[in-house]
This record gives structure tokens, sequence and C-alpha cells, in this order.
């Protein structure tokens, strides 16, 4: 469904991600660990046209994803939530989800879609005319992970949608990712929160410095000796 | 008690036509971060088609209906081919948009000033100077229908912000530009929008004011002052903060007018914009989500 293929990715004149290569299939869970600063995401930034690579290519279902103006890919069904949310802090909820469904598609089935978001968080619901700046951490995680479904993806695709949030919403974000994959959406999950994704994926990438260094199912993963020597602390 | 109301109908009456112009000019400010220091001349451009439309009869309310969309046309243009462009070139100059507005806001004076000379003209209609009474207190019809007109096109401008995809898309893009794109927003065709939509707006002021004004081509800079002092009033990127912009200064000047002296109107506006900064440095707030 995704395939990244070899990409080379700079900040100006500094080369962040080298030859990187992964690939997502139809419906899977696919995860992205490593530590602060291996490029996780800079590697979604790129997939979502908000910077280019200078080597390699993105092709989602045949279309090659690297060459489309980043406004474009979001109709082609693939949706980024981003680091830290990045929510119209001054726009209400609803204006927040109604954001999200921009595209010819997406604003045709508008009302359809937020009675389903609404009924995936029914706190988004009764918060739906308040600022989302001044939502709390776990909601505003909530309100982005909505506003990235109304945009009715195919791949869907969270940037560290657990940081910041206490243990017990982490768990919480974490069964709405699977509860999402399981209505059909393909994800594809960035986290340092590498213990609890590696046992939710059907499939792991490591990203040290760059670079994939290894892969994997969950569980073969787990049972790595380097990563859990460097990411589990055993 | 009578010259008091009289000041303070009168201030904001004129307020009413700066919180169009200051709007304009937020909404600038909002989605690209720069100050358009060539606001008060497209209100000068726009003042100039009302005048040609008047020597040929036209009348100046109507004019609107041909100054709004060509000033709407041509802040599209500048936007496109003179603003957006300078995104894609390293420069040693920080502000470099704002630089180019300076140098488009020159080019306008002087080009009307080549067709036009430095003459002042004036736009004088029927109602220009015709005034109505309510008890003791006059008021002039053509500020008072300007006034009116000035309103609806305010609320026709957050209906379309608050109601609308596009509307939407452009307080979107102001408040975080990464996150619009990533919902899909083309935010270069946003930022071309939003240039024609302020020159649009500041337009529609220059019509208004026209019927009680003279015409001459530097009367873009003061104007540009006050959209300046306005925004800054407003707290930056505010279209709410900029009706309270607008209707302040209107009301300073016109205070000052009456218990001052009618040459400090200029003055005045700049005094308010520096006790501000020093003591108000949010200007009145963010007062909404708008
Ligand atoms: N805007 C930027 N400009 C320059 N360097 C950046 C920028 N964003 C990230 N980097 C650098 O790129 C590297 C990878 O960053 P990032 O992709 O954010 O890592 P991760 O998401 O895995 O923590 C880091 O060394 C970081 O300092
Ligand atoms: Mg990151």
């Amino acid at each position: 469904m995704l395939k990244v293929d070899a990409i080379d990715v700079f900040y100006g004149d500094l080369q962040v991600l080298w030859g990187s290569s992964f690939e997502v299939r139809e419906k899977e869970i696919v995860v992205l660990v490593g530590a602060n600063g291996a490029g996780k995401s800079t590697t979604l930034k790129t997939i979502s046209g908000l910077l280019r690579p200078k080597a390699g290519t993105i092709v989602f279902d045949g279309v090659r994803l690297d060459r489309l103006p980043a406004d474009r890919i979001i109709g082609h069904g693939v949706v980024h939530v981003p680091e830290a949310r990045r929510l119209f802090r001054e726009m209400s909820v609803e204006e927040n989800m109604v954001m999200g469904s921009l595209a010819p598609e997406a604003r045709k089935k508008r009302r359809e879609t937020l009675a389903w978001v609404y009924e995936l968080f029914p706190r988004m619901k009764e918060r739906r005319k308040q600022a989302a700046g001044t939502l709390s951490g776990g909601e505003q995680q909530m309100c982005a992970i909505g506003r990235g479904l109304m945009a009715l993806p195919r791949l869907l695709m969270f940037d560290e949608p657990s940081l910041g949030l206490a243990p017990i919403l982490v768990e919480d974000v974490f069964n709405i990712v699977k509860r999402i994959n399981k209505e059909g959406v393909t994800v594809l999950l960035v986290e340092q929160n590498v213990r609890q994704t590696l046992a939710l994926c059907d499939r792991a990438y490591v990203l040290e410095n760059g670079s994939v260094v290894l892969q994997g199912t969950g569980k073969e993963l787990l049972a790595d000796p380097h990563v859990k020597e460097a990411y589990l602390g055993l | 008690m009578d010259v008091f109301l009289q000041t303070l109908v009168a201030g904001i009456l004129k307020g009413g036509l700066y919180a169009l112009i200051g709007i304009g000019m937020t909404l600038i400010m909002g989605v690209m971060g720069i100050i358009n220091l060539a606001h008060g001349q497209l209100m000068m451009v726009a003042m100039y088609i009302t005048y040609v439309l008047h020597l040929a009869g036209v009348d100046p309310y109507i004019s609107l209906f041909v100054a709004m969309p060509a000033l709407f046309l041509l802040g599209c243009l500048i936007q496109r081919f003179l603003l957006n462009p300078l995104l894609k070139v390293d420069t040693i100059l920080p502000e470099n948009q704002v630089l180019m507005t300076v140098g488009i806001g020159m080019v306008l004076t002087e080009i009307i000033r080549f067709i036009f000379k430095s003459d002042y003209k004036s736009v004088s209609t029927g109602y220009s100077n015709a005034t109505f009474f309510l008890g003791n207190i006059s008021f002039s019809i053509a500020l008072g229908i300007s006034f009116i007109i000035a309103i609806a096109f305010t609320v026709a401008m957050f209906f379309f912000l608050i109601k609308t995809d596009i509307g939407r898309s452009i307080r979107a893009t102001a408040q975080d530009k990464d996150a619009a794109v990533l919902m899909g927003v083309n935010t270069g065709r946003i930022t071309i929008i939003t240039f024609g939509l302020g020159s649009g707006l500041v337009a529609a002021a220059g019509c208004l004011l026209a019927p009680v004004y003279y015409v001459f081509p530097d009367i873009g800079g003061p104007f540009t002052a006050r959209a300046f002092i306005i925004t800054i009033l407003g707290g930056l990127g505010s279209t709410v903060g900029a009706i309270f912009g607008g209707v302040t200064l209107g009301l300073a000047e016109s205070f000052g007018a009456t218990y001052i002296s009618m040459d400090y109107e200029n003055i005045i506006g700049m005094t308010i914009f520096v006790l501000v900064l020093l003591f108000l440095p949010g200007g009145f707030k963010r007062l909404t989500k708008i």
C-alpha cells in the first residue's frame, strides 16, 4: 500500500534521513520506533509532503506522493496526525473537525463522518463549541485524531500520540488506534513508547540516526537482543 | 453636552469606516505575518476609481461594486506576482515582503500622480454636506449611510470567515500554517485570496470616504498609518480587535478635533499608538477566536 524507498531527507545542508526504506501493507498496524532525534517525525513529514526527499521515492497505491504538492496528499487518503497535535487552537472543536474534511470526497460525507467521530469520542461532542486550545492534553489528542478521521483516511499516520499523556490516557490512545484499525484503516504509528507499541503492532521498524536498522513482527523485535538492550532497558 | 454627543457620534461613524480599513490589514497580518504598508495606497486607488466614475455621473455607493472587485483583483495579483515569489528567494533583507509593500505603495501613488496630477479632487454629491437632526445633534447623512454599509460589509466578512470552507481555511492558515497544509489547504492560494479580500475591504472604505473627503495622491500614507495603528490597537491579527481599534481611533480623532484642535488629527492617532505600545503591548487582546 505505502512503499518508502531509500529516501534521503535534509534540513538545509543537514542530512537527517539516510536511504531509509520501509513499507506498510493494507490493514496493518506498522510502528516506527526510535529514540528522540532518530528521524521519525521527519519521515512522516516527508510522506505527507511537508518535506521533500532529495533522493528516493514514496509510492502510495501507485501514486508518487513525493511528486505531489503537500496539500494534495490528504485527498489520496493519506492523513497525518502531527506531533504535538497542532490543532487550530482558537477554533472550536467542531471547526477543527470540519477542517479535516475539506477534500471533495470527505466534504460530501462531512455530516455522517462527524456523527461517527462523535460516537467514537463522546467527549468531543460535549466539548464541540469549546476552543481547541483550552482542551486538556488527552482531549486535544482525541480532537487531533478526530480531525484526521474526518478526512476518511485509508492510511492514518500518528506521530507520538502518547506524548505528554498520563499512563492511563496512553492506554486509551492505543486502544483507539487499535479500534480505528479494526474499522479498516491502515495505521503507521511513530512512537518512543517501544514496549507498548511493539505489543500492539503487526510489524515494526527500528530507526536509528536516520536509517532503518531492524525490522520484523512486533514479537520478533520484542525478543531481539539489541532492542531489549537499547529500548527496553533489559 | 450637545457638543460632546455630537463628537461621540461623529467618532463612532468614522470608527465604522476605520474598522473596515483595519479588518483588511488584520487579515493580511494574520495570514501572511506581514504589515501591508501599501494598504492606504490601495484605498487611494479605489478613491480615484470612485472619482473617475463620479465624473461619469456614477454615485459613489454604486462605484463600490466596481472598485471592490477591481481592488480584489489588484490585491490578488500583487500577492501572486510580487509578494509570494519573495518567499522563494534567499535574501539578506529580513522582512523583504514588507519592504516590497512599501515599494508598491510608492509606485501606486506615483502612477496616480502621473495620471491625475497632485490636485485635490472632490467627489461631492447631493448628500456630501447634508445633515439631519436628532434633537440638537446633527448627523452627516453621508457618514451615516457609509457607516451602515461598513457594518454590513463587516458582518458579511465575519459570516464568510466563520461559515465557509475558504473562510475557515483563512483562519486556520493564520493559526497554524503547516497544520492547514496537512488538512489539504492550498496556503499559497489562501494568501492570494486574503490579500484580495483585504484590498477589497479597504477599497470599500475608500468609496465610502470619498464623498466626505478630498481625494489626492498622497492620501494613502496617512491611511496606511491609521490602518497600522488600528491593527496594533486590535492586537495584531484579531479581526474583532480591529473593530475596537477602528472605533477607538475614530473617537480619539473626533474628540481631539473638537476639544484640542483640528490640526492635530494625525498626531492624536500617533500618540495613542505610542501609548498602546508602551502600556498595552498586546493591544485590545484577542477578544475572541476570530
Ligand atoms: N526544522 C528542523 N531544522 C533542522 N533540523 C531539524 C529540524 N527538525 C528536526 N531536525 C533534526 O532532525 C533530526 C531528526 O528529527 P526528528 O525527525 O524530529 O526526530 P524524532 O521525531 O525521531 O524525534 C534531529 O537531529 C533534529 O534535531
Ligand atoms: Mg518526533
